[in-house]
Parts: structure tokens; sequence; C-alpha cells
């Protein structure tokens, strides 16, 4: 009986491995696409996986990038500020924001949150050219700002976070309270570490929304030293489409986008899965 | 009605925040949108008023509309929607059955269709799919015997639907699947326990009386996002055909239509009123859900 358990124990997460190998794929990909050489680049059918491993796509991307006038410093320095500041506002607004829907029953509400949910709804095709109205009436126009507060509002952040506060015991707020904590104490004692998972969530959101968010460079900034680094990187390897030059830089360019967002997950999914662990308030 | 107001001041400071940049970036712009609906606007002249005329002709006159983006978009989401949603719970719950060492790595591994988007997505599959026989599907059902012909997996406008809802479905473990799977390590383990002590028999009891129960608002999030992320989907079918217009519209969508009539033919009041009625339809369908989920108390 403990045998025939852990055989499909086994069984079941070599499946599960196996499946997850197949999601991996276009990482996998991504990676060894950026390591060919120009003669695999142009395989067709296109193969997977690296044969003849070699460096040349990223001096070749360096030298592209080195012919540029501005320093690439500046572009990497604009991306991380304006990722930066985004993720951290973005998560402290949607988690205030949140934690008020969920717990506090103030008139407005559920206006406020069905207003919330709809918005999430409308596809965002056409409401560009409205959007360009605002941020330049606004005189964001070749500023950080206007870099920062169009993707600070994250419904989807305010409505995930809502949706996990709402399961924080009311009276472990109540005793809080009696305890003499302020209503932001409990916001910052209470609600967000219990809600740790959903805040990381949102957070993971909000970069990936940030860091590789060309939008706000090729419509709000008209500057060339406040664009940002994925942008510069997009300029490089556009109108590639038929293109044999710098294919090998812009595989490079495409794994350099995406590495930070990886790297993000993986430090904040850690922290989603480890806290679930330890939180076990109910 | 003010007292009350006065006195819940300090919820008002915690959204107001939000509110601002939502209220300046979202609201404003998509009611500008709204507007704009009931104008004919290229871009370059004024937008000039015309009451109701663009719904008109969109639900009674509008043949590509009717015919083609209105039934693949049914056909798309009533597959891909719950496909997705069911899959999403499923694959977070087995991947909560692993061990915690593993447990990230196999969420990362799901996630990751999402994280890249785009970028690999078509180079991924169109070796898979591609129509000759060299492509891996059609050479191992020739092998097997199964197919005499290759099938034309992404330009034959009536296989091409089943390849886009394919290839939906593997890139839909977002963040719907992220919060499920956050929902579902939040259960206390002594429940659990305590359900055993009940006489819960099986994990499958397990997961129908206890796990979902009690991560109602975390399946509430999945749902609405199940519906959102369908209804929006739109390039994947140009992507997959590498074509625009989609092989006689087989793959066309809503998404599409907008697309088309926004950026290629510079009508933006006609996509605008497109927006608008797939607004309404996202919002019939989560309706619909929500009343099918019982979650009514919300």
């Amino acid at each position: 009986m403990r045998l025939r358990f852990s055989l499909s124990r086994i069984s079941f997460v070599v499946l599960m491995l196996l499946f997850a190998a197949f999601m991996l794929l276009p990482i996998v990909f991504i990676i060894s696409h950026a390591f060919k050489p120009y003669d695999e680049l142009f395989v067709y059918p296109p193969e997977f996986l690296v044969k003849h491993p070699t460096t040349q796509n990223f001096v070749e991307l360096m030298q592209v990038t080195s012919n540029s006038l501005i320093p690439l410093s500046r572009y990497l320095f604009n991306s991380i500020v304006v990722s930066a500041l985004t993720v951290v506002l973005s998560t402290i607004i949607s988690a205030m924001c949140g934690y008020a829907l969920a717990k506090h029953p103030f008139p407005g509400r559920q206006l406020v949150f069905s207003t919330i949910v709809l918005m999430l709804m409308f596809a965002p095709e056409v409401v560009q050219i409205p959007r360009y109205l605002v941020v330049s009436r606004l005189g964001l126009m070749n500023t950080y700002p206007g870099h920062i507060l169009p993707l600070l509002a994250l419904p989807v952040g305010v409505f995930l976070l809502k949706q996990f506060m709402e399961q924080i015991p009311n009276s472990l707020l109540e005793a809080a309270r009696i305890d003499g904590a302020t209503e932001f104490g409990l916001f910052l004692k209470i609600a967000v570490p219990v809600c740790m998972p959903a805040v990381a969530t949102v957070a993971i959101l909000a970069f990936q929304g940030s860091w590789s968010n060309l939008e706000t460079s090729a419509y709000f900034m008209q500057d060339d030293d406040m664009k940002t680094f994925p942008f510069f990187l997009s300029t490089l390897t556009s109108n590639l489409a038929n293109n044999v030059a710098r294919q090998g830089a812009a595989a490079v360019a495409t794994l350099i986008v995406l590495l930070p967002n990886l790297v993000f997950f993986i430090l904040l999914q850690r922290k989603v899965i480890d806290t679930m662990a330890h939180s076990g308030i109910k | 009605m003010w007292s009350r107001i006065w006195s819940y001041r300090v919820s008002y400071l915690f959204i107001a925040p939000f509110m601002l940049v939502f209220l300046a970036f979202i609201v404003i712009p998509v009611v500008m949108t709204a507007g704009l609906s009931f104008t004919y606007y290229n871009g370059i002249e004024p937008p000039r008023f015309i009451g109701w005329s663009n719904f008109q002709y969109l639900i009674s006159q509008d043949l590509l509309f009717l015919q083609y983006a209105l039934p693949n978009t049914f056909k798309f989401a009533i597959v891909v929607g719950p496909g997705g949603y069911a899959a999403g719970f499923v694959l977070a719950w087995l991947i909560s059955l692993l061990g915690k060492r593993l447990r990230k790595w196999v969420a990362l591994a799901v996630y990751a269709p999402s994280l890249t988007a785009g970028t690999a997505m078509t180079i991924i599959w169109l070796p898979l799919l591609s129509g000759d026989r060299i492509g891996y599907l059609n050479s191992f059902l020739l092998n097997q015997g199964l197919i005499s012909v290759p099938k034309l997996w992404v330009t034959d406008p009536h296989l091409l639907m089943g390849s886009m809802i394919v290839v939906s479905l593997w890139s839909s473990m977002g963040v719907g699947f992220l919060a499920m799977l956050a929902g579902i390590l939040n259960v206390d383990p002594q429940l659990y326990e305590a359900g055993r002590i009940d006489g819960i028999r099986s994990r499958l009891q397990e997961v129908w009386y206890l796990t979902i129960p009690s991560m109602k608002p975390q399946m509430l999030f999945g749902c609405v996002m199940a519906i959102v992320t369908t209804l929006k989907t739109g390039q994947i079918g140009v992507e997959l055909s590498g074509q625009n217009p989609t092989p006689q519209y087989g793959g066309n969508l809503i998404v599409n239509h907008i697309h088309d009539f926004g950026f290629i033919r510079y009508e933006m009041g006609y996509a605008a009123a497109i927006s608008v009625f797939l607004l309404l339809l996202m919002y019939a369908s989560n309706r619909l859900s929500w009343r099918l989920f019982g979650t009514r108390d919300e």
C-alpha cells in the first residue's frame, strides 16, 4: 500500500514536471535564440535549440548601441527610475484602495467598485487618443511623471487586493482597533502582511506593465533622452520583419527585456509561496 | 447623509490616491471614447455628431461583423473562457499538491507563456502547426497514418479557429491563475483536518466542499479575469496565420474588427462604437456567470 502510494506520487511529480517543461518552452527558446549564430537564426523550419552557441549577437548589440548619441546608461537610468517608482507607488495605492473597499462600508463603495470592474472591461485600442489629450493637457509630456502616472492606476490590482482583503476576519481588525491602532496602522501592520501573496502578485503585474511598456515612450516623450531602455532596444530592432541585418542583436534584445521580468517574478513568487505557509491567519 | 460621509473621511483618504490617477488616465479617456462612438471621427477632422448611426450600422448592416467577428468571438470565448478558467483552477490545485520546493518552479513554468506574451508564442507554435509535411503535428499524424494529406492548421479558415483556441488555452494562465493558486495555498490546513474527522474521504470531496467555498473571492476574480482576457483577445489569429485579415475572416474576432476600423480605416468613431458594444457583451457575460456561480452576495 505504502509503495503504491509513493509510486503514484512519483508519477504525478514526473507528469507535472513534463508539463512544466512544455510550458517553459518560450523562455527556453528566447534564451537559446539569443546564442544562435546567423546561419542558425534563419534555418527553416526553425530549429528550437542552438547547436553552436556563440556570443557574437551580444557583441553586435553592443556595437549597435555604442553608435547611439545618447549613452546607454541614460536609457537604463530612465527605465530603472520609472519602473521602481511605478511598482512601489502603484502597489501602495492599489492596496490602500483595496483595503478601504473591502473593509470600510463607506457610502458610494459599491459604485466605486463597479466602476473599477467596468473599466477593466474596456478594450484599450481606441482609448489612446483621449489618453494622449489628458497627458498633454496636464503638461506631463517629456517628464518622468508622464511615464509613471498613466501606469499607476491598475484596476486589476485593486480588484485582486479587494478580493483577498475581504478574507481578513473582522474580529482581527476589531481587536487591534480596541488596542488603539489607527486605521493606517491596521492597514500597514495587519492587512498588508496577511495579504502579502496578493500584494506581491500586484507588484509583479505592475512591474510587467511598466518595464516593457513602450506606449509612454512612444507617445508622451518627444525628447530622446527621456525614453526608456526597452523602447530604445525596440527602435533598434523594429522594421526588421524581412531584414537580415541585426536579427542577432534583436534576439539578444528580446532576452534582455525579458530577463528582469523573469527575475522579478521569481523573487516575488517565492515570497507568495513562502509567506502563505506561515501566515495561517484565517 | 453628509455626516455619514464625514464619518468615513478616512476611507475616502484611503481610496483618494488611486481614484485620482484612475479618473484621470482611465475613466476620463474611456468616457471620451464612449462619447466618440456617437460621432464620425477620422483622427484628423474634428468629430462630427451622428447620433446612433454607428450602432445601427453595427447591428444591422455590418456583414463582416455579423457574419464573422461576432460568431467567431462567441465560438472562441465559449471554449477559451470556461476552459481557461477550469484549467487555471485545476493546475493551481495540482501545483498546491506538489512539494514546497518544486512548487514555485512549476508555477513559474505555467505562468511563462503569459510572461513572454506574444514574442515567443508564434515562434513556438508555427513549426508545430506548419502546413507542410515538415510541421511537427502533420509529420506525426502522417507517420501514424491518421491523415493522408498534410492539414493547413493555420491557413485553412476552418482549422484556424481550432489552432487559435489551443494556443490561447496554453497561454491563459495569467493573473487569475496566480490568484487562485494563492487562494488555495491560503486555505487553513486545520480545515482539512476537521473535514477528515467529519467524514470527507477523497481529495475531490475536499476540493469541492472545503477548498472552493473558502476561496470564493479568488474564484470570482479568476472568473472575471477569464471573461475579460478572453473577450479582449485579438491578434492571435493574425499572428498564427501571418495574414491580416485572417484567411476568409476565419479567425476574425471583435478586437480585430476594432483594430481594422481604428488603425487601418481610421474610422475612430465606429471603432469606439464597437468597443462600447464589446464592453456591454463583457458586462452581460459577467452578470450571467455571477448568477451561475451563485455568488450573488457580492
